[in-house]
């Protein structure tokens, strides 16, 4: 790859040691480019440029086919994420159960709109096509962890109690 | 329900639902509960507890029945575990309080197959769902797993073995609806040495989770089934190709997969014989088009999960160029009972095209939603009103979606159209994959097409001119008329749209993207043509089109609706009744939504 300016000055920290695990241990297997490119971002959080980088010279492909895959899967993330994810499940039950009103509590509370994150890297708030949990709607999940049948009050509720641990 | 562990008549078995949904209601900590009270009553040895999947009934969860007397006890949480369990080692008489009732202060239903919900369902996938412990692979084997797969191996040739299946009339449950038969005929018939299998559990649909509850309540009858698919086609590698959103269904999935290679029961040599198979998990990176069998294919190979034009199939190329047949979770859970029960008792369940049984998840404003399993040629009405209790809080339901954003909306008039692949397609909907969701009177039928139509449209990967453009376009009308900038002529200009784009996309998803806006033409087009000339909508969801009012009785002019509205509509003086300037009003909702007291209401 060729010296490029714009590369090396975005993450100067970028610690390739987890990468470098994950690369040794899988880049051999067919089909190789998602597995990876998950395992990356389970150990960094996100995608960022410089292992987009290393994974494309790893496996011997363009860097723009990486970058290619890496933006056509909803999973995976090229900017940092927020210390906090709230995902807003949008499956139909929910959405006839009321998870608009609950995506404008939310985006109200939070003051963050839906698909991004907060200044401060405190909060990030996305919308999920299904979590097949709809016996419950609607749904959000909160770092993973899912609140079932809510209101709007209820809602407002978790996401004040989110608050009020990230401040403390 | 199977015998439990030990056959000693002394042994209590408590089954505690520990799926997502469950668990998200606090099972694990309500099992953990029972185990220590059960422990600190030296009872061990006399009351065991398993750890289930799913029944199907979340929204009672923790789902909780114990045997014998098949009692059930409905949201079974941590503080009355300890009570369940004095009450079973002590004179044995449920603890009627906790049992559930019909209606409030009604009689208690004790067993739990007397409840409406289970009475109709005939269950064959979902046989093990809720009964054993899906990580314990010798549960499992105790109830029959494996047997199947034992006598394909040994008794049946791989052409035998499609003449069976392709009998029992089984059709891919995944939303095609093709033969299963059929197509590992054309995948065994095709030339090459390597061959894979691929069990599809990328399931997508908003409102779908029937797939999700196999693998977490069954993973072994789905590993079963994709060895057996297998055999029948001379594959020695298989893929389960799962969705990152299930975590829970992977986790279970990989671990069947060691404890079975470790048995024995997959790997060099399948039960003894010289038939390998190898099966790994790939987890999807959220596209919902990788549902698609190219595009699926596209994905485990690494790259973008984009579809391509069809021929060549996949039974003839598919993964890495070679034969590959795909098959869905729930398809693949029906092979071993049809092998074990022979393919004409399946047949003797369904219809004339239509065999055996299909799960549903019914959801939405129903009373008792959840995962249902009923034989094929029952009516919508059935599985709404019968097994879903039809709309709570005493609404009316307005019709049932069936088949998510490939099906469409059936109306409540003709809730007596038969569940079958035909009859449905008929009607405009679809089997699918089994989401049924109802809607009732509070539904607005446009925002629902408009939902279908965001979805596929954000879900479109872009290759293909129709599926990209089209649905844009459509998006755009319908989203026009839902706020009130419906013209005269869009109804035609989207039905010339959606006829083109079934017609001339490349794949399943955009060939099907337009029907639940073709539905609510056909069904609902009163409604549709309300918002267009009237402005209105009856279902009070178009916010647009809705007009804000304070409820005075409510009111106790706290003044946050004055505070939050951006355009200063809302008068009124502290402690005193406010008013909204309709005039003003730009409907933003932030007046309703705020409001402490519930005292604004849009109409």
């Amino acid at each position: 790859m060729s010296e490029c300016s714009c590369t090396s000055s975005q993450s100067p920290e970028f610690d390739a040691t987890a990468l470098e695990a994950i690369l040794s241990s899988g880049s051999t297997v067919e089909g190789a480019l998602v597995p990876i490119l998950q395992a990356s971002q389970d150990a960094y959080g996100y995608l960022p440029r410089p292992a987009l980088e290393m994974i494309a010279r790893s496996l011997r492909l363009p860097l723009a086919e990486v970058y290619g895959v890496a933006t056509f899967y909803a999973q995976f993330h090229l900017e940092p994420r927020g210390k906090h994810i709230v995902r807003i499940c949008h499956g139909t039950a929910c959405h006839v159960r009321g998870a608009t009103e609950i995506t404008d509590v939310i985006v109200g509370e939070l003051g963050v709109e839906v698909g991004s994150t907060s200044e401060d890297l405190s909060f990030t708030v996305e919308s999920v096509a299904c979590v097949g949990c709809c016996g419950l709607a609607p749904v959000v999940l909160i770092d993973g962890e899912t609140h079932g049948g809510l209101s709007t009050q209820a809602a407002r509720r978790i996401v004040s109690k989110l608050q009020r641990e990230q401040t403390q | 329900m199977t015998a439990p562990k030990t056959t000693s008549t002394e042994v209590a078995t408590i089954r505690i639902c520990t799926g997502s949904g469950c668990a998200m209601n606090g099972s694990i900590a309500a099992a953990d509960r029972l185990e220590s009270a059960i422990a600190a009553a030296n009872a061990t040895d006399r009351v065991q507890v398993v750890r289930t999947g799913c029944h199907g009934l979340c929204e009672l969860g923790p789902i909780t029945v114990i045997e014998p007397g098949n009692v059930f006890y409905p949201k079974l949480t941590e503080a009355k575990a300890a009570q369940v369990v004095d009450a079973l080692l002590g004179d044995g008489q449920p603890v009627s309080e906790f049992l559930y009732r019909e209606n409030r202060g009604g009689d208690p239903v004790v067993r739990y197959q007397d409840l409406p919900f289970n009475h109709i369902q005939q269950r064959i996938v979902l046989r093990n769902c809720g009964v054993i412990d899906p990580e314990d692979l010798d549960y499992a084997i105790e109830s029959g797993a494996y047997e199947a797969l034992r006598t394909v191996v040994t008794t049946l040739s791989p052409d035998q073995l499609i003449e069976t299946v392709a009998a029992s009339g089984l059709r891919g449950r995944g939303g095609a609806g093709f033969s299963t038969g059929q197509k590992w005929r054309f995948a065994h018939d095709a030339p090459g040495d390597e061959k894979y299998v691929i069990c599809n559990a990328d399931e997508g649909d908003p409102g779908a989770f029937m797939d999700r509850s196999i693998a977490e309540g069954d993973p072994h009858s789905v590993l079963e089934g994709l060895a057996i698919a297998a055999y029948a086609v001379g594959a020695s590698r298989g893929f389960i190709y799962c969705r990152a959103e299930y975590p829970l269904a992977v986790k279970r999935l990989r671990k069947a997969i060691a404890d079975a290679q470790e048995r024995g029961l997959i790997g060099d040599q399948v039960m003894g014989s010289d038939f390998a198979l190898h099966i790994e998990v790939r987890e999807g990176a959220g596209a919902f088009v990788c549902g698609e069998e190219t595009a699926l294919i596209a994905s485990v190979e690494g790259r973008r999960g984009m579809p391509r034009s069809r021929p060549p199939f996949p039974a003839t190329s598919g993964l890495w160029g070679k034969p590959t047949v795909i098959n869905n979770v729930e398809t693949l859970a029906n092979l071993s009972w049809i092998i074990r029960n022979g393919a004409e008792a399946y047949a003797e369940f369904g219809t004339g095209t239509s065999k055996g049984t299909k799960v549903f998840a019914l959801t939405g404003k129903v009373r008792h939603g959840g995962l249902v399993e009923v034989p094929m040629g029952l009516t919508v009405g059935t599985l709404v009103y019968d097994v879903g209790g039809g709309c709570p809080d005493g609404t009316t339901c307005k019709a049932v979606q069936i088949g998510g954003p490939s099906g469409g909306c059936l109306p409540a008039e003709l809730f007596d159209t038969q569940i079958e692949y035909e009859a449905l397609a008929a009607a405009g909907a679809v089997v699918g994959s089994g989401g049924m969701v109802v809607v009732d009177e509070h539904t607005c039928m446009v925002d629902l097409a408009r939902y279908f139509l965001a979805f596929t449209q954000d879900e479109s990967c872009g290759k293909c001119v129709p599926c990209r453009i089209g649905t844009k376009r459509m998006l755009e009308i319908v989203t026009g008329i839902c706020e009130g900038r419906g013209q005269a002529d869009d109804i035609e200009t989207l039905e010339r749209l959606a006829l083109d784009i079934r017609r001339s996309s490349l794949c399943g998803l955009g060939q099907t993207a337009p029907n639940p806006v073709l539905t609510t033409l056909r069904y609902f087009r009163e409604e549709l043509e309300e918002h267009i000339t009237l402005k209105k909508c009856r279902a009070g969801q178009c916010k647009e089109l809705a007009c804000f009012e304070v409820i005075a009785e409510k009111c106790r002019g706290c003044g946050i609706c004055k505070k939050v509205c951006p355009v200063d509509a809302i008068s009124g003086e502290a402690k005193e009744v406010h008013h909204i300037d309709t005039e003003k009003c730009v409907k933003c909702g932030q007046c309703e939504l705020r409001c402490p007291f519930e005292a604004i209401t849009h109409v």
